[in-house]
């Protein structure tokens, strides 16, 4: 690991201006900065600031502080009961150890586990822009199908993630000039295009200091994770859905997929398609068919174009089968 | 600056008794309890936990004071090399401590229910410590052990 300053933030408004990387679980950079992966020089601790509440918001949502942990979140009695999705999104992820570990601003910005980004040695436009990416036409299985760009073919690794895209949740941050603003999850993440760099819209020393959600969904909450081992393995694919039937037919479905892109996936036309239908196999493939029209395999990760069918079609008979 | 949790109290202290595996939060060997919950201490910096309580497997007890999780382990054989199961002792200690709040788990049926220790349950909750002898049977049938003795005296 290479040298670096370290500052301890003692409030909210003064953690931007400290200049330096923030630190909060430590999962994710302390793997990477051993590895100088990642190399900042001066590291700022913001694990003692007080965003630790989770507490109602004016319109029946919730507000997350970013430092709540993996487990604490999971484990909110208002989190299992109105967002049950995104507690079994958490569950899904990491070990015991790591969830007590993991905060809510962390999770969102961890980094993709592709095997070249992680290489110093290898090539990898994420890592060092410019080198080239080793994955295309390299050890591609755990790689995105969709919205990939010539540049990067990554993966976002988080399953929280996933969830909290389905939930249309906002992002609540702060400026290193004071400035506050919210971002919604579903313009919080970018597509690799040519700068795969890049990955999300925060501005240098921005800090997360919530994450909002809005009033519960009703409806069947399920997280489906598809992975190498039964626990303690990232997603190849896994399918965050809410559903919620009436009369026999769908009366509105949320889906968001994890394993399939450089960011947490949602299409408005997938979920159109299946309001006021049926819940028939014929119906969910032609879902199916319209999340995967676009999808491009790399050779190793081919499998997962039939794999994302099989998970949405198996998680909305499941969904949808009390009704 | 550098120096983290888990090399502060082997290298420094000469607490030894947490091992590193990995050093990258992949198998579960350096658990220790952090304000009595369970983390892993090669990924956290000693200098971010400045007045925090820390426990590690010398703290749970020593030869003439066991702990109930380290005689369920001997009596089971929970081991073979013996390399993993600091970690894997400090690591049951800190999740029976989640289930009796009533944490959910992957295995959960439904997560709005409180917990329970099935032994799926425990498969799952202790997914984060692994044992490269593969003494995992033995390990459950310790923990299961364990948490009944534990109950017992509480
Ligand atoms: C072995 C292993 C297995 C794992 N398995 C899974 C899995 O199956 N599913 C899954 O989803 N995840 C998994 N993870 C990843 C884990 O969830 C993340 O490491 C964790 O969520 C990161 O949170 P943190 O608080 O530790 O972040 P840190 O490591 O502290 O920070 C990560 C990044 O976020 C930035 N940051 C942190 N907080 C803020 C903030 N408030 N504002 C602005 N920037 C901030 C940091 O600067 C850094 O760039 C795994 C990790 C490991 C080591
Ligand atoms: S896929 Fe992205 S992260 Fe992986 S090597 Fe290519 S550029 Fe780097
Ligand atoms: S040494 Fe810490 S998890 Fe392996
Ligand atoms: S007993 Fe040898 S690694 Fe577990």
């Amino acid at each position: 690991m290479r040298p670096f300053e370290y500052a301890r933030a003692g409030n909210v408004s003064e953690a931007g201006a400290l200049a330096g990387r923030f630190i909060a679980g430590g999962t994710n950079l302390l793997d990477l900065m051993k590895l100088e992966v990642e190399t900042p020089e001066k590291l700022v601790d913001i694990t003692r600031l007080p965003l630790r509440e989770i507490e109602e918001t004016a319109d029946g949502g919730l507000r997350i502080g970013a430092l709540v942990t993996n487990s604490d979140l999971a484990a909110e009695p208002r989190i299992r009961r109105d967002y049950e999705v995104l507690s079994r999104a958490l569950l899904a992820g990491a070990s015991g150890q790591l969830r007590n570990k993991a905060t809510t601003g962390g999770n969102l910005l961890q980094r993709t586990r592709c095997s070249y980004f992680y290489e110093t040695s290898q090539p990898c436009n994420k890592r060092e822009p410019g080198s080239g990416c080793g994955a295309i036409g390299g050890f591609n299985r755990i790689h995105a199908i969709l919205g990939t760009s010539d540049k990067c073919i990554a993966t976002h690794p988080s399953d929280m993630a996933v969830a909290m895209r389905l939930l249309d949740a906002v992002v609540e941050t702060q400026k290193a000039d004071g400035s506050s603003r919210e971002i919604p999850v579903a313009e919080f993440y970018r597509l690799p295009g040519e700068t795969p760099q890049i990955e999300t819209v925060l501005d240098q020393g921005e800090l997360i200091t919530a994450v909002r959600l809005p009033k519960p969904l009703q409806g069947e909450h399920r997280y489906r994770k598809v992975r190498d081992r039964a626990s303690y393995a990232f997603a190849l694919v896994s399918v965050a859905a809410v559903v919620r039937m009436d009369g026999g037919r769908i009366a509105d479905a949320r889906l968001a997929f994890g394993g399939l892109a450089h960011m947490p996936w949602r299409d408005a036309a997938v979920e159109q398609a299946l309001v006021g239908q049926e819940p028939t196999m014929a119906n969910f493939d032609k879902a199916a068919d319209i999340l995967l029209a676009e999808a491009k395999g790399q050779g190793e990760n081919d499998f997962k174009i039939p794999l994302a069918r099989r998970t949405l079609k198996a998680v909305l008979a499941d969904a949808t089968k009390g009704a | 600056m550098r120096t983290s949790l888990l090399d502060a109290c082997r290298d420094h202290l000469g607490l030894t008794g947490s091992k590193k595996g990995c050093d990258h939060g992949q198998c579960g060997a350096c658990t220790m309890l952090v304000n009595g919950r369970r983390i892993n201490s090669c990924l956290t910096l000693a200098v971010m936990h400045e007045g925090d309580e820390v426990t590690t497997i010398e703290g749970l007890g020593g030869p003439a004071n066991l702990h109930p999780m380290q005689e369920a382990f001997l009596h089971h054989d929970g081991f073979q090399c013996g390399y993993c199961t600091p970690g894997q002792i400090v690591s049951a200690v800190g999740m029976l401590g989640e289930v009796s709040d009533g944490w959910p788990s992957h295995a959960t049926d439904d997560v709005k229910d409180g917990a329970s220790l099935s032994l799926d349950e425990i498969r799952e909750r202790m997914s984060g410590n692994l044992c490269r002898c593969s003494a995992y049977p033995n390990i459950v049938d310790a923990i299961e052990t364990a948490s009944t003795k534990m109950k017992e005296t509480a």
